[in-house]
């Protein structure tokens, strides 16, 4: 009994930490391709909005709108394209209209020194590299296929992974030959993995959106996250993460 | 109020199961569990979770055995490694194999320059992984089996003039075969319910790596039918095995 109560009183200090003010919880689902820029984002928000606790909770775009769909409290949806975004919207579950606050291009990552030597999207065809790209189902491996339809390649592929995270994390271990992922996941890797340009008339261009949903429960703080990430100042740090702008 | 906990307990596995079976497409479920992704998937699981259970028999059962008839430096240095992936959360599992086994691991490097062998992202790999995982079962199982057991009989065998293999083989093993079972089929089942440490480290590839879990966590996001389909086929799969087979053997212990 005297364990339980020490379980008990353990869950309840933890749950507590964060109810202890009067922070106001805001919840924002994104693309895990959003993972830095967010989390840079994070402190000058709450620097600006005394009483707000952002919340930020990333995967893959796709696995975000699912825990959204399944009744999730979440507060602000930010995707890695638009066609996610669209069935959040045909549930009926944003307040408002979603709004386009970035892009992003496609690169060929490739492990640091790029031991397998690959040159072009050609050479995702080759059966002897290994080969990863993001699942379909998220918006990175839909753009992928999408750019590798346009340079007429067939990936001999060796797994398709759940988000770009994942994908970037086994091409910097080097244990991927190369992969397709956005820009900036390559400069957020920093060392460990190096981007190849893809021609831009094979480049499939991702479009962020972004909406407060229905649910929110704090929907002055919501578009105020909004607001902020549409803002100058937000727009500028989408920029230093070598976002493009709308 | 045991009865009321006890029935919580219940509700708690149940209500879940419960779910699954809400959003079944009953009508459907004959062609959606006929779709390729699906057959790829059994068959890989298949394999791997029947391959990974026969490595924990050949490599489990001597360990547990020499964990319970011998005292030796540093027993609880490796009871506590075969703990660990009990209690290590899978992905960790997986990463860490990646770091040991993966083509720039510190084995698996070696492998891949001498053989030019690459174990993430072949079939092999997800045995890796569900072995790593699933095979802890098996020798706690066993292990506390042979503990229980009295060590005369062998005494016994041994004095007759019987060797150490023949005793463990004519004696031992015999006495213990009902918890060597009830350990397999629990190492199965959870070889075959394997999903951090094989995503991590094996990858998700249709028809190579792909088992039925990752098919679900993948068509969870495309196809949501298919997902519930080979969720409740995973249930019927586990359910016979754990209740019709583990429950035979486990009375009679």
């Amino acid at each position: 009994m005297r364990l339980v109560a020490a379980l008990a009183l353990v869950g309840l200090l933890v749950g507590c930490r964060g109810d202890t003010g009067e922070e106001e919880r805001l919840v924002v689902s994104a693309a895990a391709s959003l993972s830095d820029v967010f989390a840079a984002m994070e402190e000058v928000f709450e620097d600006a909005n005394a009483g707000v606790d952002l919340i930020l909770n990333f995967g893959g775009s796709s696995t975000m709108r699912e825990q959204i769909l399944e009744g999730a409290p979440v507060d602000v949806f930010a995707s890695a394209n638009a066609s996610t975004m669209a069935e959040v919207v045909r549930a009926g579950l944003t307040a408002a209209e979603p709004s386009t606050f970035a892009t992003n291009r496609l690169v060929i990552a490739v492990p640091a020194g790029n031991p397998a030597g690959v040159r072009s999207l050609n050479d995702f065809g080759k059966q002897r590299l290994l080969i990863g790209l993001c699942a379909e189902s998220v918006p990175c491996g839909d753009l992928a296929r999408e750019t590798l339809d346009l340079a007429g390649v067939v990936p001999a592929v060796d797994s398709t992974e759940p988000d770009v995270r994942a994908l970037l994390v086994k091409i910097a271990e080097g244990e991927l030959d190369a992969g397709i992922t956005y820009a900036t996941d390559v400069a957020a890797a920093e060392d460990a993995v190096e981007g190849i340009e893809i021609a831009d008339d094979h480049n499939a261009v991702a479009e962020y959106r972004i909406a407060m949903l229905s649910g929110a429960a704090n929907r002055e703080s919501a578009s105020a996250f909004i607001e902020f990430v549409l803002s100058a100042d937000g727009q500028g740090i989408m920029e230093q993460f070598g976002f493009g702008s709308p | 109020m045991l009865l009321a906990l006890a029935a919580l307990a219940v509700v708690l596995f149940a209500l879940p199961l419960v779910g699954l079976l809400g959003r079944t497409p009953w009508t459907e479920l004959g062609s959606l569990l006929a779709d390729p992704v699906v057959g790829d998937a059994f068959r890989i699981s298949l394999v791997t979770s029947l391959s990974a259970t026969a490595i924990s028999l050949v490599l489990g059962v001597p360990l547990a055995w020499i964990l319970a008839r011998f005292d030796f430096p540093g027993q609880r240095l490796v009871r506590g490694l075969v703990l660990l992936p009990l209690v290590l959360p899978p992905v960790v599992g997986g990463a860490a194999l990646l770091f040991a086994l993966g083509r720039r691991g510190l084995v698996g490097g070696a492998v891949y320059e001498g053989l030019g062998l690459v174990l993430p992202f072949s079939t092999w790999g997800v045995v890796v992984a569900t072995t790593f995982v699933a095979m802890p079962f098996l020798v706690v199982t066993v292990e506390g089996a042979l503990r229980n057991l009295d060590p005369r009989y062998e005494g016994a065998a041994a004095s007759l003039g019987a060797g150490r293999w023949t005793v463990l083989r004519r004696v031992t093993l015999p006495m213990v075969s009902p918890s060597v079972l009830a350990g397999l089929v629990l190492t199965w089942a959870r070889a075959f319910g394997e999903f951090g440490a094989t995503i991590t480290f094996a990858g998700n590839l249709q028809g190579r790596t792909q088992t039925l879990p990752l098919a679900v966590f993948v068509a969870l996001e495309s196809d949501r039918s298919i997902a519930v389909a080979i969720s409740l086929l995973m249930v019927v799969i586990s359910l016979i095995v754990v209740v019709a087979l583990r429950e035979r053997w486990w009375r009679v212990t």
